[in-house]
């Protein structure tokens, strides 16, 4: 393999329902700050339908370029027409870095399309950076730093022999480029042809599901429940206090696995990464991975009667008490301030 | 109908912590188990071989003392076992070692893969879909629900705002979540079969038709070149006080930070 073919940065843009997601513009925005140190252009892929208004927001969103895929078989997602089509664009453009979002698309796409160009793929990585080779001078290697066991450990890892050096990248890590209507548009449509036999799933059935609440990655304040809350009906308290500060309310995976709790709201290893601005941790002992999800948040409040619980060790401000007779208190004494403040 | 599970010993990732002196991970004591979404997929193949008739074979890529997970697996009611171990394929990342495991599925005999998701201790979710690359065959990724119709399944599958009911033909892959069911537990007629009755089955470098420059530590694109704790965050007060005085101690941190 000649690596010294492979030049620019591809960033998988995720769509759903015709939209891209939020984690390519952070992708973007961190392709941007890698490909100033290589020298180099950052495309976004776009596979979908009816998505050139989308197309162009990407370079608006600081992509160099745009390759839009349009076909009927990749508007919604299905693993082996993506495959087909993203390992085409890539076998023939030869990028020397491909990053994909850590969700559940890009965690299944990214392995098939590996594993079709044989080379390596680093998954759920939290840092990125450029590093010379150690052995070879003057190469430049992607170095990807990853949580392994659960969060206990972080792993830097480096493709040195194959090309193109391909990352999945945790959503909410990364920040966004600076976004600018006068960014030129460079949108090339790539024609696509899929063969029949490429499509070989059928999809019976596709159902949303519907999310009453603020998605946990994108709110201020989060009001976190854990095994503490000792049953679902105990929410209702951690949401009271959430509206109070216009935040909404997140769980650790125990509260989760119990069933009190929906699974687009757990935070940790297994769960989301969150850094709001103010995280209030009720009665979530902290295990490492729950630990690894939120310890990025800005401000840390932790209420939990055991006070050898680790989230004392991460929090700002830890309160060794029972969350049944602090949270409502909580709640009153955040009534009477905006009582206050409204007569102000 | 063949069903073969691919199986992973792993450490339980929640029992590992860390020396606060040393910054490095302690791993005495920390017990092996067979990773939760891989049991989910035992027990989902166990499921369908009480409704539908089945033959499971589980396979575990690893090293000679992975042999109690499939004990584990027998004793749950897995018809035959296969430990893959080697020291040719020691050192593998998620490529080599999904190439191990593809060659050695090309010696048995099935209609339904399934792996989990991911592995708790490295979490990549990567060898499932990289298995089925290899032996080009579907995958259907993060499967909740799983029915058989014929030489046809129907998988439910999860996503973060949506599931997909996909239907497609056998042979195909599919990796179990957690959430697909509750594993049973061992019997005691079952752990006795597993010792006494069953046997877990050996395979070598030279029981596996694979490239030896695609396996191990020398077929692994990706290195480890760096491994180390997070420096822990200064870690804030603690306070121990009435529950009233905790409350206005709150907002009064909150009023300082101007969250409020």
């Amino acid at each position: 393999m000649n690596i010294s073919e492979y030049k620019g940065i591809f960033v998988f843009a995720e769509q759903r329902d015709r939209k891209v997601q939020k984690v390519a513009y952070e992708l973007i925005g961190k392709a941007k700050e890698l490909a100033k140190d290589l020298n180099t252009s950052v495309t976004a892929v776009l596979l979908g339908r009816g998505m050139k208004d989308e197309a162009e927001k990407l370079c608006y969103a600081g992509a160099d370029k745009v390759i839009y895929a349009d076909h009927e078989l990749l508007d919604e997602y299905m693993t082996e027409p993506y495959t087909y089509t993203l390992h085409k664009i890539i076998a023939e453009r030869k990028p020397e870095i491909v990053l994909y979002g850590a969700t559940a698309i890009g965690r299944d796409l990214a392995p098939r399309v590996s594993a079709r160009l044989k080379t390596g793929l680093t998954a759920d990585c939290t840092g990125l950076a450029i590093t010379e080779d150690e052995t070879n001078e003057g190469q430049l290697n992607l170095a990807m730093t990853r949580p392994a066991f659960g969060g206990n450990l972080m792993a830097t890892i480096i493709i040195g022999k194959h090309r193109p050096q391909m990352a999945t990248v945790r959503p909410g890590v990364m920040q966004r480029a600076k976004y600018s209507d006068r960014n030129p548009v460079n949108v090339e449509e790539y024609k696509t042809e899929i063969p029949a036999d490429r499509k070989n799933v059928e999809i019976l059935d596709v159902t949303k599901i519907i999310q009453q609440r603020m998605n946990i990655e994108e709110a201020k304040v989060l009001v976190s429940g854990g095994r503490g809350m000792h049953g679902p009906e105990n929410y209702a308290m951690l949401e009271e206090l959430a509206d109070l500060l216009g935040g909404t309310i997140s769980a650790s995976r125990a509260a989760v696995d119990a069933g009190w709790v929906p699974k687009d709201r757990q935070v940790g290893q297994t769960g989301k990464t969150v850094r709001p601005n103010l995280y209030i941790a009720c009665g979530i002992s902290g295990a490492i991975q729950h630990l690894a999800g939120m310890e990025e948040s800005d401000f840390i409040i932790a209420i939990n009667k055991d006070e050898t619980a680790p989230i004392f060790e991460v929090a700002d401000v830890g309160i060794v008490g029972d969350i049944f007779k602090v949270v409502p208190l909580l709640i009153e004494e955040l009534k009477k301030e905006k009582a206050l403040s409204k007569v102000q | 109908m063949n069903i073969v599970v691919c199986i992973k010993q792993v450490p339980d990732t929640t029992e590992v912590r860390i020396d606060p002196k040393t910054n490095t991970l302690i791993r005495e004591g920390v017990p092996s188990i067979i990773n939760p979404d891989d049991k989910a997929g035992l027990e989902a193949a166990l499921r369908l071989k009480d409704e539908y008739g089945a033959h499971v074979t589980v396979i575990s890529m690893g090293i000679p003392a992975a042999e109690v997970a499939l004990r584990e697996a027998l004793a749950m009611g897995a018809d035959e076992a296969i430990l893959i171990t080697d020291r040719a394929f020691g050192g593998a990342d998620t490529l080599a070692t999904s190439t191990t495991l593809a060659a050695a599925l090309k010696n048995l005999n099935y209609d339904l893969i399934i792996t989990g998701r991911q592995a708790i201790d490295g979490d990549t979710a990567q060898v499932g879909p990289q298995i089925a690359e290899h032996l080009g065959l579907v995958n259907i990724s993060y499967a909740e629900d799983i029915k058989i119709d014929g030489n046809e399944i129907i998988v439910k599958r999860q996503y973060e705002d949506r599931y997909h009911t996909l239907k497609t033909k056998l042979p195909c892959l599919i990796t179990a979540l957690t959430e697909l069911n509750k594993p049973r537990y061992m019997t005691p007629g079952g752990i006795f079969d597993a010792y006494r009755e069953k046997a877990v089955k050996i395979w070598n470098l030279k029981d596996v038709d694979v490239d030896q420059e695609s396996i191990g530590l020398k077929g692994s694109p990706t290195k480890v070149v760096k491994s180390f704790t997070k420096g822990a965050k200064a870690a804030g007060k603690v306070f121990a006080l009435e529950p009233q005085e905790s409350a206005e101690l709150i907002v009064e941190k909150m009023k300082e930070k101007f969250i409020i």
